[in-house]
């Protein structure tokens, strides 16, 4: 049996569902193919441990575009939001980070990082304009992408002289020089450099990272919020939307191939065996799967699918979710602040010393941690009194050397257990479960090429223009008729939803057009 | 008291090119020089009997044929001389070469592997295309983006124009290349570790960098870009050191009516009303003049050599924050002769290249790692050069000159001065690296000098010893070299200029900043232009 | 580890001590690594064996890869502009490759030897973009170059000469074709494929077997005028066939550096050879934009006024004091046997249409002082050259 629709979206995690239902509210009909049981891609929750449930993969929200809460009435409901970011330390002298504000530092250095969080908002609002676009090609004589690159010069320009001699200075700069002329407080400098490599193969020093820090920045602007049941919660909304829109939404469903018929989609094919039928086919699958596995080399010319193949998506974020019988004890750490983002990078320099084996695959013997303990605020996760702690942890290089065996994991999961340990020295004792996802895992259980957190690194060379690789930054894939609307497009990851709505844009303009 | 029409500050490379531009323009000049000899960091010196050194810059490739044509400094001693290919030992006995003959070349990297023999040609179109465009940009003043003077704007329009020219998919390669890290880059191209070693070392020489830091491709292009006669990428020496570069230049400079005086170290840059007025020498002595062009680093320049109430304080704290880093040694060898290297086969012309001592990009990444970490490199980058088996002057006849350029080496040890004891250990890891592959080497030094970047600093005058002056990160490239604002080698100061490798397009015995920088002056004056123009579509 | 350094010289093949026997004017160069002649004896000669007898070239040097697994149709139909599923086991396809945009990256020769096992023959070499290709198929592909042998037998009598030498079932191999034959024990391949546009054929062997190759050869081809000759010869009745040559008729995309340099096969009249009922192939997208939009160059067969030979010459449109410049010759020879002046060029679109007229800016040289020419040509359509006796089956003992 065929059916045939106006658009099949290939994954229904949060860009896949956000573009179904953007493009049935045109008027499209839609069928979305999930393969897991369940919608939402890495933004789920899940069940790790009797009675514990936790945000699977991403745990915090951050990055949800205003655009695509506004186009698509989207309200998710917050366990927890506007959270502050504690830097730990050993001796419960953290840090307190609340937007531009910050506890537990010298005059001088909340003076200095208001000043930097200014500047870095004013940038990353620059910024989430190009993240809400669809990137222009180049040396094009067509109109439209002449018009758009005017745009963005003048976007640029309107930065005014200073800002914008700031910002060109800036973009390829690295985190570690910026926080190191700035900040005395090294828990400060960690924490920022912190938030600049998290779900990156780059360390505080890598130049690209203010720009990874800006992006993280983009979308709510520093504000973070914990949803309520999770992650999933947001998934699950988002299906609501897109079913109401009139999606078809099938779970279960592994799309084994994108089918292509004399250089275009005509449809697809699940692994059990089931053909639907669309010339439209909107992947949210990386950009690695989706073309050389689900479409194939054959259809598409070799110097492309030599770039797909280069494209970098080491991840090196791995999840580690306990579950405990109760909160541990953290020096001067009170129960109101257990609902905050924790964060263990007490210096820049330690998490570069974290960031130097991941370029040897090796795993860090003393992680960054970015810890959440979200049943604190919200107790549908855990049963009564116990407490689930979500954590991401770094670096956990996807290509370890020898691989991700037992003990490569128990060593790992240790090494953050060591860690934590150092301020909360009872963690261990408090442990009835847990569950570590390395980036292996990822892979497998959410079907991202390499477990990473943006489908593909986030480095100027692969942003932009050149997302996710040169040629094919416009959603359109050189195969008539397929799309990617995942976190591998422009502009990246992250729970933003940007890469789902300029999918969808791109898709109605080219039906238009076409 | 007289007047001079412009004071140079530093007989630097830059310095005298500057000066000899001013001076063919008929300036009266004066080219001042803290050193008893001249030259800067492009030095000969002869600090063992009978034996010059090359003891800081060691090889040739960037200085631009313009410039030398254009003050003929053939005239004035000047002859570089290539030098065959590059050589790579690998810890398991073996070698890989780098042959100047093509074919060799290939059949050397097919040894390795077939692939990379192949791929390396579209490596290099690949690569030189991005070395034609950056090229281009040599012997121009970088425009400033956020101007809307008419200058600016038609400069900006011509790169732009340069860039559309490449046409749509090299303009994406051309993003990335300009971003991206070297081992990233080499990734595309080949499959073999030791052939992408070698290729590495060009992405991260003189820069506080690792090979997968993004960003260090595009420094390939400062190794890549240079020539001999127009064989692009070919590196050569000076006859007689690389002294021989700056005393030709000064020798242009003194044709040109120009005035050398060394030990004339200067204390401050005078300044009255937001002008300059000429400069204050160590000695107390005054010197007037209508310019001040200063071919020190600009850290030096501004932060030790002004008064902080002279600049407006966000330039400033700009160039505070501007980055020279050391982050490479020297040692400088004496030799009684020359070392066998048993994995090369006898009489090979492999024995006159450029020589390296690691084999992977992992070693290559961790000897980084050290530096960040507050220290040298025990497993170092190193390249090596015995300038003597191409010119023998430099030495007696039989006996060599060996020189050692060693990555990676910090300025501070954890933060503070190193100490003898550190020095001298330093000293041993690079000589015992090369032993290792060359049984007879340690018994035919005659004597050797080490020299961290706290060394150079002290006697050349460098901030941490630094060779281009200020790293080549994306942030202090083209406009944003030194400063953004001040990329078109003038300053805060009325008369004052900057003509150091701390501005456009950067270190590496170029002398285009100094070229560029006249340039600039002589437009101010409303002189006639002395500079060159790119020679173009080379 | 290496005791001895890789061969810093000119690589000799293994016909090489044939050739050097033959030697009379120790005149070689350097073709891909390998020592060639430019002529053994006379280049003028030479020329004349290959149209009127026998000439034979060592085409060792030749790249050759040899493609083979389960996917090496689909590979080959994705690297080439044509479609093989045409070229059945047993015949030889002439074809162009092209990177993404459409430019030519070579041209070359793809021998089907058996089902599903191919040769890819080319000037250039390509293992990069081959392996490039490869991502994704289930193929193999290893160069073989060193490991097999090759002769050009090539003119009127190749026939006769091969056919004397005891190969059997040439009356059945036509243009195109190829077959393998028993050698002293050894596997001779024979396609009747060549570079001169006339006759002939090309022998393929075990590089230990060449000198016997050669010697068997030259012992059946006594009789026959046959003639060793150098790459002279060969690119006089190159250029009389209207054969492109990597290099001076266009560069090899994957090594140029300057924008606009490279050429598409619409550009260089090959346009035959590009086949968009394919669905998908290298460049295709590029070139259908081309073809939509319309190309910038066009190569040129030129017939030129007078006997002054054409070498690095501009094109113009007329030969008035407004002429434009519209182009330049890449190949320029005297044609003997046609005693025409022949000429390759590129000219600008819409320029260079098939019985249109150019003109020729020739500079020449006589007893050291210089002259110009402006010399009338008209742009053909056919080769200079192409003699029925080309293509006959069964070729005739000429």
């Amino acid at each position: 049996m065929t059916d045939k629709y106006d658009a099949i979206v290939v994954g229904g995690g949060h860009n896949g569902l956000i573009c179904s239902a953007l493009l049935a509210k045109a008027g499209k009909s839609v069928l979305l193919l999930e393969a897991n049981g369940q919608v939402g891609g890495a933004a789920v929750t899940r069940e790790f441990a009797d009675g514990f449930t936790v945000s699977a993969c991403a745990h915090l929200l951050y990055q949800l575009q205003p655009s695509v809460r506004k186009d698509l009435k989207l309200k998710p409901k917050l366990a927890a939001d506007d959270m502050a970011t504690i830097a730990l330390a050993e001796d419960g002298n953290h840090v307190r980070i609340e937007g531009p504000s910050v506890d537990g530092v010298s005059a001088e250095d909340a003076k200095s990082y208001r000043e930097f969080h200014k500047r870095m908002a004013r940038f990353a609002k620059l910024l989430n304009t190009f993240l809400n676009k669809t990137p222009p090609r180049l040396g094009t004589k067509n109109f439209e992408d002449l018009a758009a690159l005017a745009r963005l010069g003048f976007d640029v320009r309107r930065l005014g002289r200073h800002n914008m001699q700031e910002f060109l200075r800036l973009i390829g700069m690295n985190i570690h020089d910026e926080v190191t002329e700035r900040f005395e407080n090294p828990l400060l400098k960690g924490a920022v450099c912190l938030d600049a490599v998290l779900g990156t193969h780059l360390g505080p020093r890598s130049p690209n990272t203010i720009m990874t820090y800006l992006y993280r920045l983009a979308g709510d602007f520093g504000r973070i919020a914990s949803p309520s049941g999770g992650m999933g919660s947001v998934s699950e909304e988002l299906a609501h939307i897109a079913r109401e829109a009139g999606v078809t939404i099938r779970t279960g469903m592994p799309v084994k191939r994108i089918i292509v018929d004399n250089g275009r989609v005509v449809g697809v094919e699940t692994s059990g065996g089931d053909r639907f039928d669309s010339y439209t086919v909107v992947s949210n699958a990386d950009p690695k799967s989706t073309l050389l596995d689900l479409v194939g080399a054959r259809h598409m010319e070799a110097r492309f699918t030599h770039r797909v193949h280069h494209l970098r998506s080491r991840g090196n974020a791995a999840k580690l979710h306990l579950a405990l019988d109760g909160l541990p004890d953290i020096a001067e750490l009170s129960k109101r602040d257990f609902a905050a983002r924790l964060v263990i990078a007490p210096d820049e320099h330690y998490v570069e010393r974290a960031f130097n084996p991941a370029k040897y695959g090796e795993s860090s013997p003393e992680p960054v941690v970015e810890l959440t303990f979200p049943s604190v605020s919200d107790d549908t996760l855990a049963p009564a009194g116990k407490h689930v702690m979500s954590a991401v942890v770094q670096y956990a290089p996807y290509g370890r050397k020898g691989g991700w065996t037992d003990a490569a994991r128990a060593e790992f999961e240790a090494a953050t257990i060591r860690v934590i340990e150092r301020y909360a020295p009872d963690i261990a004792k408090r442990i009835t479960a847990s569950e570590l996802l390395t980036p292996l895992d990822i892979e497998e259980q959410f079907h991202i090429t390499g477990g990473h957190w943006h489908h593909g690194e986030l480095t100027l060379d692969q942003f932009f223009f050149v997302r996710p690789v040169c040629g094919a930054a416009q959603y359109r894939m050189p195969v008539d008729g397929l799309y990617l609307c995942g976190a591998g497009a422009h502009p990246g990851g992250g729970v933003s939803g940007a890469a789902g709505r300029n999918a969808a844009r791109a898709i109605l303009k080219r039906e238009k057009t076409a | 008291m007289k007047t001079y029409d412009a004071v140079v500050v530093g007989a630097g490379h830059n310095g005298l090119t500057t000066a000899a531009f001013l001076a063919k323009a008929g300036l009266d000049v004066v080219c001042v020089e803290k050193n008893e000899y001249i030259g800067g960091a492009a030095v000969s010196r002869e600090l063992y009997k009978d034996w010059m050194y090359s003891n800081c810059s060691y090889v040739c490739s960037l200085l631009r044929p313009e410039i030398y044509r254009s003050l003929e400094l053939h005239k004035h001693g000047l002859q570089v001389t290539p030098y065959g290919g590059s050589l790579q030992f690998l810890q398991n006995g073996d070698y890989f070469g780098s042959y100047h003959d093509a074919e060799a070349a290939y059949r050397e990297r097919a040894r390795f592997s077939r692939h990379d023999a192949d791929s390396y040609e579209r490596y290099s179109a690949d690569t030189m295309r991005q070395c034609r465009f950056i090229r281009d940009t040599l012997l121009r003043t970088p425009p400033d983006p956020t101007s809307f003077k008419r200058k600016d704007i038609k400069e900006l329009l011509a790169i732009g124009s340069k860039f559309m020219e490449m046409g749509e998919d090299r303009m994406y390669e051309t993003i990335r290349f300009w971003t991206m890290s070297v081992a990233e880059y080499l990734d595309e191209y080949f499959e073999t570790d030791a052939i992408k070693t070698a290729f590495s070392g060009s992405g991260i020489i003189g820069t506080a960098l690792g090979v997968h830091s993004p960003g260090t491709a595009y420094v390939l292009l400062h190794h890549y870009m240079g020539e001999v006669d127009g064989n692009a990428g070919t590196w050569g020496v000076a006859r007689g050191g690389m002294g021989a570069v700056s005393k030709s230049i000064a020798g242009a400079f003194q044709a040109y009516g120009g005035e050398l005086r060394t030990e004339s170290g200067v204390d401050k840059i005078m300044v009255r009303n937001g002008k300059t007025t000429g400069v204050a020498l160590e000695d107390g002595t005054e010197i007037n003049a209508r310019v001040v062009v200063s071919a020190m680093d600009v850290k030096r320049t501004f932060l030790k050599c002004m008064d902080r109430s002279d600049l407006p304080a966000e330039f400033h704290k700009r160039v505070e924050n501007f980055k020279i880093r050391g982050s490479s040694g020297k040692v400088n060898i004496a030799l009684d002769g020359m070392p066998t290297f048993p994995a090369l086969p006898k009489g090979s012309v492999l024995y006159r290249s450029d020589m390296h001592f690691i084999d992977s990009m992992e070693r290559m990444e961790r000897a980084y790692d050290e530096w960040k970490a507050g220290t040298w490199s025990k497993d170092p980058y190193i390249d090596c050069v015995i300038p003597t088996t191409t010119d023998p002057t430099m030495t007696p006849p039989g006996k060599h000159f060996m020189s050692c350029f060693v990555q990676y080496c910090p300025h501070q040890i954890d933060g503070r001065a190193w100490t003898s004891d550190e020095k001298a250990a330093f000293g041993r890891t690079v000589i015992d690296q090369i032993a290792n592959y060359s049984p007879d080497f340690k018994n035919l030094i005659l004597h050797y000098e080490v020299r961290t970047p706290q060394d150079i600093e002290a006697e050349i005058g460098i901030t941490e010893g630094n060779i281009f002056h200020g790293e080549l990160t994306m942030d202090q490239l083209l406009f944003n070299r030194p400063v953004p604002g001040y990329a078109q080698y003038r300053t805060p100061v009325g008369g004052l200029y900057m003509c150091g490798s701390s501005t456009h397009p950067g270190g590496g015995v170029m002398a285009a900043p100094g070229a560029n920088a006249a340039r600039e002056i002589l437009a101010d004056l409303k002189r006639p232009n002395t500079v060159p123009e790119n020679f173009g579509d080379d | 580890m290496s005791a001895s350094e890789v061969f810093q010289g000119q690589i000799r093949s293994p016909f090489y001590e044939r050739m050097a026997a033959l030697d009379t004017k120790s005149t070689w160069h350097t073709w891909k690594g390998y020592t060639t002649p430019d002529a053994l004896y006379c280049g003028e000669t030479e020329y004349f064996a290959v149209r009127n007898a026998t000439g034979v070239f060592d085409i060792t040097p030749m790249t050759k890869y040899r493609i083979k697994g389960r996917d090496s149709l689909a590979y080959i139909n994705r690297l080439v502009t044509r479609d093989m599923e045409k070229i059945k086991p047993g015949r030889v396809a002439y074809a162009v490759w092209c990177d993404d945009q459409g430019q030519v990256l070579d041209d070359g020769t793809i021998f089907h030897l058996r089902e599903g096992e191919y040769r890819l023959c080319s000037q250039e070499r390509h293992f990069d973009w081959l392996m490039t290709n490869a991502i994704g198929f289930d193929v193999s592909v290893t160069e073989e170059t060193a490991e097999v042998a090759g002769l050009a037998v090539q003119g009127p009598t190749s026939y006769s000469v091969l056919k004397n030498m005891g190969i059997k079932g040439l009356d059945e191999l036509k243009l195109f074709g190829l077959m393998h034959v028993d050698f002293e024990g050894a596997e001779l391949m024979v396609s009747r494929t060549g570079f001169t546009g006339d006759l002939g054929y090309e022998l393929w062997i075990q590089p230990d077997k060449a000198t016997a190759l050669w010697d068997a050869l030259f012992a059946a081809g006594k009789l026959y005028g046959i003639r060793a000759i150098g790459a002279h010869a060969l690119e006089m009745a190159r250029v009389e066939a209207g054969y492109l040559a990597p290099g001076p008729d266009f560069l090899p995309a994957k090594a140029t550096v300057r924008t606009g340099r490279t050429r598409s096969p619409l550009e260089l009249g090959l346009e035959w050879l590009v086949d968009f009922s394919k669905p998908n192939f290298n460049g295709r997208r590029a070139l259908a934009e081309e073809k939509r939009k319309g190309s910038t160059w066009r190569l040129v067969k030129l017939d030129i006024a007078g006997n002054k030979i054409a070498h690095s010459s501009y094109i113009f449109d007329d030969a008035s004091a407004s002429k434009k410049n519209i182009g330049f010759i890449t190949s320029a020879e005297w044609s003997p046997v046609c005693k025409q002046n022949v000429a390759l060029g590129s000219v600008r679109t819409p320029h260079g249409k098939v019985g249109s007229t150019v003109w020729v800016e020739i500079y020449y040289q006589r007893e050291m002082h210089w002259s110009r020419a402006m010399a009338k040509a008209t742009v053909v359509d056919k080769p200079f050259w192409l003699p029925p006796r080309r293509s006959a089956t069964p070729p005739g003992p000429y």
